[in-house]
């Protein structure tokens, strides 16, 4: 199994609303992968299912060669939410030296994570008296503490200046130099070109999964957010996209 | 259960409390204050023949009261919290098992309420003169069983709200009853059936209970301890209960 997560006829209900519409996918591992689409479309409760805390209608989700939410797996995978979930009332070193506590990790990793979110200043500060893009890297420094094998990231640079999203774009790429895998939501297109590849998604169905280049060839045009326009309008008369799995 | 995970969510939640200074100092103070309240409510009423005095009834009650009526509240909106937040989902993905966060909560909270109810019995003992038959200490140990109980009552009821403004009004139909029926206004004997059948079935009347037996005799009674033991399985029942409501996965 060399896919960090297998993804296959996945069928997610949310209420009486299909949010996922059969999704078959593959996330290779030491890569990052961008799992784009517009808001709403069913992203978050991909990831949802990917981390195991979503109740799932049919299919299937392997994620390291596991079942979703296995108990073993809860070492091994890191998730932000979408919205920053830390502790408001803890300072930034308390909620990363909690969050590596729960991973057996040393206090040390927690401190680590801090500054490599560039909130080593802030380090002491109270989570809710930070801006809203701090108050989202105190988050993702939690997700990154355990040095998991797969990391799974909800939106985390929404918020964050262009210096700082162009740092964490680096990071995410040092990572996966290293081994880890990382699934990173966006509805911004202009961040599909920072993946590896690309997973799009619309309306709980999978549009595109391929690197950003197949997807420019594919299309016939250089800009992606065009690219993608495309495939959806081809997408609403003709399903074969590209790479789409059976 | 790993131990050094309840501990660090047990830490987790006493610094998140001790950030908040007005809520410590809250806790703290309040019940001084309403003792001070009822203190002198009760100044100038005599003893009934062959009773205690009534500040004594009443303050005993308080001291296992305050605890049990602030963790309550304090329990449910701290993990309605966890829940609207996010943090509970995010927990739910670590290795922290459903009971290390459950009993967390109850340890920390628990704690908070053995403060709380020490500042209060030593303010009714020492400034107001309280006077008990039994031990100071079984005052305090009742008054911390039925912190737990708050905890665990108030992570289970949680659960079944959206939202604060929800989670508030689970007080008065949680904590209220139990009040009005526990003794402390007409005693249980007195009440007609029905209501003694509905007070037999509320833990906190067993909590008055105990407390009444401190009140009344010098050394720790059986009845204190069967007392006691029911309060404290009710605080488990209430746990086990609330587990149930943790779902890792969900829709």
């Amino acid at each position: 199994m060399d896919d960090a997560i297998a993804v296959r006829d996945l069928v997610v209900d949310r209420g009486r609303r299909r949010v996922l519409d059969g999704i078959g996918c593959t996330v290779p591992r030491g890569a990052v992968t961008g799992l784009l689409g517009p808001s709403g479309s069913g992203k978050t409760t991909l990831m949802r299912a990917v981390v195991g805390v979503q109740t799932i209608n049919s299919g299937t989700v392997t994620v390291l060669g596991r079942p979703a939410g296995t108990a073993e797996l809860r070492h091994r995978v890191g998730y932000l939410t979408q919205a920053p979930s830390v502790y408001a009332d803890l300072t930034v070193r308390e909620n990363a030296r909690y969050f590596a506590t729960l991973q057996g990790r040393p206090a040390a990793d927690a401190d680590r994570a801090v500054t490599d979110v560039g909130l080593a200043a802030a380090a002491g500060q109270l989570v809710g008296t930070l801006s809203g893009g701090q108050r989202s890297r105190a988050s993702l420094a939690c997700a990154l503490v355990g040095e998991p094998e797969l990391i799974v990231l909800d939106e985390p640079t929404v918020g964050q200046d262009p210096v700082l999203r162009a740092d964490l774009w680096a990071r995410f790429h040092a990572l996966a130099a290293a081994g880890t895998t990382l699934l990173v939501s966006s509805h911004v297109m202009d961040e599909a070109a920072r993946c590896d590849r690309l997973l799009l998604i619309r309306q709980g169905r999978l549009i595109a999964d391929d690197t950003p280049d197949a997807v420019r060839a594919a299309t016939g045009v250089d800009d992606l957010e065009e690219a993608f326009l495309r495939l959806i309008r081809a997408g609403g008369t003709d399903p074969t996209t590209t790479g789409e799995t059976a | 259960m790993k131990p050094t995970i309840l501990a660090a969510t047990t830490g987790r939640i006493l610094r998140q409390l001790r950030h908040d200074r007005r809520t410590v100092a809250l806790l703290v103070v309040v019940p001084t204050v309403l003792l001070t309240l009822v203190y002198y409510m009760y100044a100038d009423q005599p003893a009934p023949p062959g009773q205690p005095a009534p500040f004594d009834r009443v303050a005993l009650v308080m001291l296992g009261f305050f605890p049990f009526i602030i963790m309550f509240l304090v329990t449910s909106i701290a993990m309605l919290r966890e829940r609207t937040s996010g943090t509970l989902e995010r927990l739910l993905t670590t290795p922290l098992g459903k009971l290390d966060l459950l009993f967390g909560y109850g340890i920390a909270f628990g704690l908070a309420g053995v403060v709380q109810a020490t500042v209060a019995a030593a303010a009714a003992y020492w400034l107001f003169g309280l006077t008990t038959a039994g031990a100071a200490g079984l005052v305090i140990l009742i008054a911390a069983v039925n912190a737990v109980l708050a905890v665990a009552l108030g992570l289970f009821c949680s659960a079944f709200a959206r939202t604060e403004f929800q989670a508030v009004q689970f007080m008065p139909v949680v904590v209220a009853p139990q009040l009005l029926l526990c003794g402390l206004f007409v005693p249980r004997g007195q009440m007609a059936g029905w209501l003694q059948a509905v007070s037999d079935v509320l833990p906190l009347s067993y909590a008055v209970e105990a407390l009444q037996e401190v009140g009344a005799h010098a050394e720790p009674t059986g009845l204190m301890w069967r007392d006691v033991t029911i309060v404290a399985g009710a605080a488990l029942a209430a746990l086990v209960l609330a587990a149930a409501t943790l779902r890792r996965r969900s829709g």
